[in-house]
């Protein structure tokens, strides 16, 4: 579609202000353009119905818990007595937005089974570097700076080990088992006096639980080292089992991922943290607390052992009162049924797909809320790849899975639900994997020209990534 | 129970694919001891008691005509913003990784790094960070893998915001990053530049903000020039309403900056208490491999079509994992969305017409409030649409009184551990008018005047 | 099938070596290499004057999907860098032992003999 930068009307020039020395202004015209206000809305409304979206499409996008988005919690969320609010607003003048942030920090240490929660993390990556940096934090308190190590499972989430690197350590792998499982042996070869923590996934990327957990935990902190849990799976156990009672140390929510706030295209998310009582004096600030005067943002004078400030303000608030709304409108009953059903949705799925001939990665295991299938056959049978088998999906109106992730898993599909599709849906998604299945074998050339109906055919990457056009 | 659809006869069948006879059963692979039954949180509530209940919280915040800056603003948000922002397909949808179904994400993405390009000059800017401190953390943490981390130091000039310097020295503290302050002359609030260069191990890069703490602006050629004797990269930290009217970071100095920086919440992105927001990074194009966050390109298809996707991935954590450039894996999508949306429906026409006015009533807010005996200035320098200014009162009891007045005054410096008690930070922004501007000076005037009589 | 020429030697990191005489040594990355990378789309080798050393990184190289370090398969100096190839990143996919080659190394005669011979290397790669 041609560029907002093509409706353009002339304006006027303006004369500069007065006062502002020559030197210091802009010289010639702001290379902006002049749209009047129906072409711009006609333009992004057209760009809006260029994508798939939950509002529109089935979206089983594995690990990215790809939910509806209840509305009342953006209604909520926008109103001008939240929108308007400067950060800088004294708290007495913010007490209806801080007792929304005190309840949800309440909640969400409740819901973990730590101690303490900090709100302030933008996104997963960010909690994890906070995570990271609260342990680094503890060790060093403790005298013991030798510890530089972190481990973390091989084929976990590439941010897992780029945030260790961010925090200035060095991170190894220690490889699972066949049926999903860490390997132990592994673990205690790779622990030592230099291991400052260990990251983990719970289900792992792999959709499986990590039935070890108790053990992993007394092993870790036995070799002095501590448990950071990656909230990104947190949707397959909410309220069934606390990532405080498995023994992790420190955490991150997803709350675009968990508690239904919107992805918007790749952000914004929230990235909360929380953290066991030896951990707490550490959590990124500012905090919501409470005091004689009501609730308030509390700060490095109040924490003096903080990590430090993560960005400008508070965190994601906007985000925030999306999740206490959501939190709020389902209470405690409701998010153990989010669990219950997302499982439910995900093993059914599986069952459906594995009978219409797809092979899962771990058949003898119970599944998350998300599972691994690997079209290794399909590809050898076939020259059909899991790309293509995606890309086709596109063509029925389904987004496509996660591909390629986990890499453990040659030809991998990582299939997630989630608890708000309805079994007709689902349904409707095995008749059409069913039907590309045949085709696969009948008709290939269809699955490797996908897709067909959609705005563009298979776009060229290497040429996007060579001629590097990024700007017009 | 809200939303999730399945009856009873469903989930029966369902369970029975399965081969399990109960909900609880699904979880029979998590050891039984670690299970919990209770969760110690409220019962839920119907849409209807939320939506009252929050109303209600939402309303103990109380209308303001703002006054306040220091990075965030309170611009006009056209009507047409949100309401296409919020639409479903941009407001439900994730990160474009499949390309032919998310069109309208990656062109959207790929318009906002060009108006970015245009505001800044730069050649290249990404698709948008946390918020503009995170840029600035990040933008270094560039600078130092440009210059092959020889030298692990950064120039941070006493003029940078307080809280944008904390993120940098949690973020680059992690590393062992070292900060060195360039100190700031109090009388005019703009840098003083060593007279004999650097005698400390030579940094990476500097940082120069085009407008300063006190809302002064910066000579930012002659700090550029030094830089680039100096042999240092420079990082400039911008503002898109001030780089309506003011010079582009790409012509700084002699030669430009190398990475421009900058909080992009006043292009349509509400202050909502502190977030989200998002920060932009720009950069010259020989930088681009060392580029953190997502970066959109254009391509074409199979048939020759034009079209857009995500580039440069293997910098990303995803394939590179440890080695990647940065953690971050979310740009603000949809934040990106409105932002571009609003530049789209103000035209440079519009953001620069804002930009004016905002101009206009901060230097007449700052001449109507150096009338009232008692209020000096701090710095005398040209400003853009925010100034400090220096109350005979506390900044913080002056800020408490105004909101009777419907006003937030602005921002007490000593919330920054800067400057005297009575020293305050004032942005103006269109959203205002002379009214509010003489309503806030009378208001300034009486609470002096009785505290006048009470003195006497 | 890749290609494997005869006359070459190989590294188990996937490096061909051609030697070129007097103590000088070409390298590139195998045509089993860059199927496995697929499209490349940056190459970024070790500039001349540089000391490399046997199995360690010594550049990047990056596809759409895929990013890996370059790997150097023989200890000595680099005394010259295929200039045009970094401009030209999908000659590794289309002429990997020809035109797509990246750096010439200068070192010992000794070194060549440890490489691996095509049929060592077929072995490796076919695995």
């Amino acid at each position: 579609m041609e560029l907002i930068f093509g409706l353009d009307h002339k304006r006027p020039e303006r004369e500069p202000p007065e006062g502002i020395p020559v030197s210091l202004l802009r010289q010639g015209r702001l290379p902006l353009p002049n749209p009047s206000e129906l072409e711009v809305l006609r333009h992004y409304t057209r760009l809006s119905q260029q994508n798939f979206s939950v509002d529109t499409q089935f979206y089983p996008l594995g690990s990215c818990t790809m939910k509806y988005n209840p509305r009342i919690a953006h209604e909520l969320a926008v109103q001008r007595g939240f929108s308007r609010l400067h950060p800088a607003t004294p708290a007495r003048a913010q007490q209806g937005l801080l007792q929304c942030l005190w309840e949800l920090q309440e909640w969400l240490t409740a819901l973990t089974g730590m101690a303490a929660a900090s709100l302030t993390p933008a996104a997963g990556a960010q909690g994890e570097l906070a995570g990271v940096a609260m342990i680094r934090a503890y060790h060093r308190r403790l005298g013991d700076s030798g510890r530089t190590r972190f481990l973390i499972p091989q084929g976990a989430h590439g941010t897992n080990p780029a945030s260790a690197r961010m925090a200035g350590f060095d991170v190894s792998e220690i490889p699972c088992g066949p049926e999903g499982d860490m390997d132990l042996e592994a673990l205690d070869r790779a622990l030592g006096p230099d291991v400052a923590g260990i990251m983990l996934t719970n289900p792992s990327v792999l959709g499986t639980f990590e039935r070890q957990i108790a053990e992993v935990a007394r092993r870790v902190h036995a070799a002095g080292g501590l448990l950071y849990y990656d909230g990104a799976n947190l949707n397959a156990i909410l309220g069934r089992v606390k990532p405080g009672v498995m023994g992790f140390d420190a955490m991150h929510l997803n709350l675009h991922k968990t508690f239904a706030t919107p992805h918007g295209g790749g952000g914004p998310g929230s990235g909360v943290v929380a953290v066991s009582a030896a951990l707490e004096p550490y959590l990124p600030v500012p905090r919501v607390g409470r005091d004689s005067c009501g609730w308030c943002w509390e700060t490095r004078r109040n924490h003096p052992d903080s990590i430090g400030q993560l960005g400008g303000y508070g965190g994601s608030v906007a985000v925030l009162l999306r999740a206490h709304a959501y939190i709020r409108r389902l209470g405690a009953k409701g998010l153990r049924r989010v669990s219950a059903y997302a499982a439910l949705n995900a093993n059914y799925l599986l069952k459906e797909l594995q009978r219409a001939g797809y092979l899962a990665a771990f058949p003898q295991r119970r599944a998350g809320h998300e599972f691994v299938l690997s079209l290794q056959d399909l590809r050898e049978t076939t020259g059909v790849r899991a790309l293509d088998v995606v890309k086709r999906l596109l063509d029925f109106g389904i987004h496509a899975p996660t591909v390629y992730f986990p890499q453990l898993v040659p030809e991998c599909l990582l299939v997630e639900p989630t608890e708000t599709e309805s079994r007709a849906t689902l349904d409707r998604f095995v008749a059409v994997m069913a039907k590309i299945r045949r085709e696969a074998m009948e008709t290939p050339e269809i699955l490797f020209g996908a897709p067909h109906h959609l705005p563009v055919k298979r776009l060229d990457e290497a040429l996007a990534a060579r001629r590097l056009e990024v700007a017009g | 129970m809200p939303y999730i659809p399945h009856d009873p006869d469903e989930t029966a069948v369902m369970l029975a694919t399965v081969g399990l006879d109960s909900l609880d059963a699904l979880f029979d692979e998590i050891p039984a001891a670690l299970q919990c039954d209770v969760l110690e949180i409220p019962d839920g509530i119907s849409e209807r008691a939320l939506r009252r209940e929050m109303e209600h919280r939402a309303a103990q915040q109380p209308d303001l005509r703002c006054f306040a800056g220091g990075g965030v603003y309170a611009h006009h948000i056209p009507a047409l913003v949100w309401e296409i922002a919020g639409r479903g397909e941009f407001y439900s949808a994730y990160t474009p990784y499949q390309p032919e179904a998310s069109q309208g994400t990656l062109q959207t993405l790929y318009e906002f790094q060009s108006c970015i390009t245009r505001l800044t000059g730069m050649d290249i800017s990404n698709a948008s960070l946390h918020d503009g401190p995170t840029a600035l953390a990040e933008a270094c943490l560039m600078a130092l893998r440009l210059r092959q981390d020889r030298n692990r130091a950064i120039l941070v000039p006493a003029t940078l915001w307080p809280h944008w310097r904390a993120v940098l020295e949690t973020i680059l503290g992690l590393q062992d990053i070292q900060l060195v302050l360039l100190p700031m002359d109090p009388g005019t609030g703009r840098l003083i530049l060593p007279e004999q260069g650097l005698d400390e191990r030579e940094p990476a890069a500097m940082i120069i903000p085009q407008i300063g703490i006190f809302g002064v602006l910066e000579d930012v050629d002659t700090l550029s020039l030094w830089a680039e004797q100096q042999g240092l990269l420079r990082i400039a930290v911008c503002s898109p309403y001030a780089l309506a009217m003011l010079k582009p970071p790409v012509e700084w100095g002699e030669r430009g900056v190398d990475i421009a920086v900058g909080e992009a919440q006043p292009l349509g992105v509400p202050l909502s208490g502190g977030g989200p927001y998002l920060g932009f990074l720009a950069c010259r194009r020989d930088h681009v491999r060392q580029l953190p966050g997502r970066l959109v390109a254009k391509t074409v298809d199979r048939e020759g079509r034009e079209g857009y996707c995500l580039t440069l991935q293997a910098r990303e954590q995803h394939i590179r994992r440890g080695k990647a450039t940065s953690n971050i894996c979310t740009s603000q999508g949809l934040l990106v969305t409105a932002a571009t949306i609003h530049m789209g429906a103000l035209g440079a026409d519009g953001l620069q017409q804002a930009a004016w006015e905002s101009h206009r009533l901060a230097v007449r807010l700052q001449s109507l409030l150096l009338d009232i005996p008692g209020v000096q200035g701090t710095c005398p320098g040209p400003i853009f649409q925010e100034f400090a200014v220096r109350f005979p009162l506390p900044a913080r009891y002056l800020q408490d009184r105004l909101l009777e007045a419907g006003i937030l005054a602005g921002i007490p410096l000593q919330d920054w551990g800067m400057g005297e008690d009575g020293d305050m930070l004032v942005a103006c922004t269109e959203l205002l008018d002379d009214q509010d501007l003489e309503e806030y000076a009378a208001a300034i005037r009486q609470i002096l005047q009785e505290g006048r009589l009470a003195w006497n | 099938m890749s290609r494997i020429p005869e006359n070459l030697r190989y590294s188990d990191t996937h490096e061909w070596v051609e030697d070129l005489g007097n103590g000088r040594f070409r390298i590139g990355i195998t045509d089993h290499a860059q199927e496995l990378l697929g499209d490349v789309v940056y190459v970024e080798g070790p500039e001349p004057g540089r000391i490399v050393v046997a199995g360690e990184p010594c550049g990047v190289l990056e596809s759409v999907k895929a990013a890996s370090d370059l790997f150097s398969p023989l200890s000595g100096q680099v005394i010259e860098q295929n200039a045009e190839v970094a401009g030209n990143p999908q000659w590794l996919n289309e002429d990997p032992y020809g035109k797509g080659w990246i750096f010439v190394v200068e070192t010992g005669a000794e070194a060549w003999n440890r490489l691996l011979d095509s049929a060592a290397y077929l072995a490796l790669a076919g695995q």
